[in-house]
């Protein structure tokens, strides 16, 4: 199993979401958060004095699939989220070594 | 606004019923309907006007941070409070002391307004040819309570609530009606032929004086210029201060309107209906102008600056609201907005705290609509203008300024470091306007 986490621009999260249901991702943690990367903030002008917002706010996916789902998972989120435009977000795979539905008790794939 | 309610009738007849509604009427018979028509436009005016503290409230509610509205909101109504009481205590007959001045032209009467009797009858009335005490009284305190208003704003955030309600008392008691009564009243600006349709210096101005003595005073917010640059300090509610500023802008009919003083002729009631339609363009010209070049100047039309620019509009075309065109008035206007544009910025460059942005609209503004008035009406002299400016500005500074340090070396007016960092709403209320809010 890998665990994927995505940081993408806030107005693609629909898109992204409709995208990985189609290709049969069944759950997702989203998160809003703020950050920077290569786009490091920009500056902004409130009553004619600039200030700089060094915090840009981003969406943040997570999202665990089995290792054969992975690959797919990570370029269809690429696919949706990228505008082209500095500030399109990271997209980081992990190894996760267990997971478990509450409910039945199912580990592995199978809790997916 | 007029010469003086108290006159005898038959004096007042003699002088060109002008007021400060400059030529306009022949001196007509006195009958009831003129009487019920000017306590009418006096009674409407003063609602529209008491309603500017409504637009106040939700400007400055608007424009501080969350942690600080219900401080902001609480001195808002206590303020208009006060003036109320004190303007009927001591300012009323302070500003119009009729033939009772303690010294002729420059310091009024002492002692408490004084209404007409129950059931008036035409022998009994104190202006017979003019409108009800009563009615006049209720119009002048509401520009009485404007005033105290437009210092609120510019020290927000900072400052403790007692020593500003005690510097609201002295401001509305004396301060305001001492001055207001040099021209209002009757007293030596209005004999060397001072030209002041509703206040654009007689209220505007003056608050604007009192909110840059007391910013001086008081000191700017913590880490507004820290690291020898402006850091600003983003509103909390734009949607409130776009409320307030239209509310503002509806109050601001019945402040320019009203004083015309008088609606007992067709003369009276055009006047009035050019008065509405001047004070409108005014406002449209002062907001468009904003929008156009805080664009040009910052990429981007900033909304704060826009709601400065009306009220900056409407404060420039306030000296003088009648003799202007549509197209004059467009242009009072706009000018008035231009100096917001370029008067926040420089505030900030002095290290100036302003938070709503008062001392550009009031001060600013107001000085320039005081001193276009000979533009478009002859009878006003650019050197009698100016001169009046200076000497309000003067004795409004000076007072004011005394006040300011004897309440800070006494009470002191500033809230500690921690306090302000708190927020006033905790610090000194222990109640939040949003307590339902996430703290981020």
């Amino acid at each position: 199993m890998k665990l994927i986490i995505a940081a993408i621009k806030p107005f693609k999260l629909e898109e992204v979401r409709e995208a990985l249901t189609d290709i049969g991702v069944r759950g997702m943690m989203v998160s809003e958060i703020k950050g920077f990367g290569a786009q490091s903030g920009h500056t902004e002008i409130y009553r004619g004095a600039e200030y700089s917002v060094n915090f840009v706010p981003k969406v943040r996916l997570e999202l665990v699939v089995s290792d054969e789902m992975a690959d797919q998972v990570v370029d269809k989120i690429r696919d949706t989220a990228q505008t082209g435009k500095i500030g399109d977000g990271k997209i980081f795979t992990l190894d996760v070594s267990n997971a478990m539905r509450v409910r039945t008790g199912e580990t592995g794939d199978d809790a997916l | 606004m007029k010469l003086n309610p108290l006159l005898p009738a038959t004096l007042l007849a003699l002088l060109p019923v002008t007021a400060v509604a400059q030529e306009i009427t022949p001196a007509t018979v006195p009958t009831d309907v003129v009487f019920i028509l000017n306590s009418v436009l006096f009674l409407v005016g003063g609602f529209l006007v008491f309603w500017m503290a409504a637009g106040f409230a939700m400007l400055e509610a608007g424009l501080v941070r969350s942690k600080n509205v219900t401080m902001q909101l609480t001195k808002n109504v206590t303020l208009f409070s006060l003036a109320a009481i004190f303007y009927y205590l001591i300012g009323y007959q302070l500003m119009y002391p009729g033939d009772n001045w303690s010294i002729t032209g420059y310091l009024g009467a002492f002692g408490p307004a004084v209404l007409e009797a129950v059931g008036l009858t035409q022998d009994k009335a104190d202006a017979y040819d003019y409108a009800s005490t009563g009615s006049d009284f209720f119009f002048q305190l509401m520009f009485c309570a404007a005033t105290a208003s437009i210092v609120s704003g510019a020290l927000a955030e900072r400052i403790k609530l007692w020593p500003f309600l005690i510097f609201t008392i002295i401001l509305t008691a004396i301060i305001y009606p001492v001055q207001a009564s040099w021209k209002w009243g009757g007293g030596f600006l209005e004999a060397m032929g001072f030209f002041d349709f509703a206040g654009s210096t007689i209220v505007h101005s003056v608050g604007g004086w009192a909110a840059l003595t007391g910013a001086l005073i008081l000191g700017p917010r913590l880490g507004k210029y820290k690291g020898g640059r402006v850091n600003p300090v983003p509103g909390s509610n734009l949607a409130l201060a776009t409320l307030g500023t239209f509310i503002l802008w509806l109050g601001w009919f019945g402040f320019n309107g009203g004083s015309q003083l008088a609606m007992g002729t067709i003369g009276d009631v055009a006047d009035i209906s050019r008065i509405f339609a001047n004070t409108n363009s005014a406002a449209a010209g002062g907001a468009v102008a904003t929008l156009i070049l805080t664009q040009l100047l910052f990429k981007k039309p900033d909304l704060t600056m826009i709601l400065n620019g009306a009220l900056a509009g409407l404060v420039s075309i306030t000296a003088e609201p009648l003799t202007p065109s549509l197209g004059q008035a467009t242009l009072i206007g706009a000018i008035g907005g231009v100096i917001v544009v370029f008067a926040v910025p420089l505030l900030d460059r002095l290290k100036i705290d302003d938070v709503v942005g008062a001392i550009p609209v009031h001060l600013f503004a107001g000085i320039w609509g005081t001193l276009i008035v000979p533009f478009t009406n002859p009878e006003a002299s650019f050197g009698t203008q100016i001169a009046a400016i200076l000497i309000v500005g003067a004795f409004v500074t000076i007072t004011s300024a005394i006040v300011w340090m004897v309440l800070k070396t006494t009470l002191g007016i500033r809230v500690d470091e921690e306090a302000e960092i708190n927020g006033l709403d905790i610090a000194e209320l222990g109640m939040e306007a949003y307590p339902e809010f996430s703290k981020t």
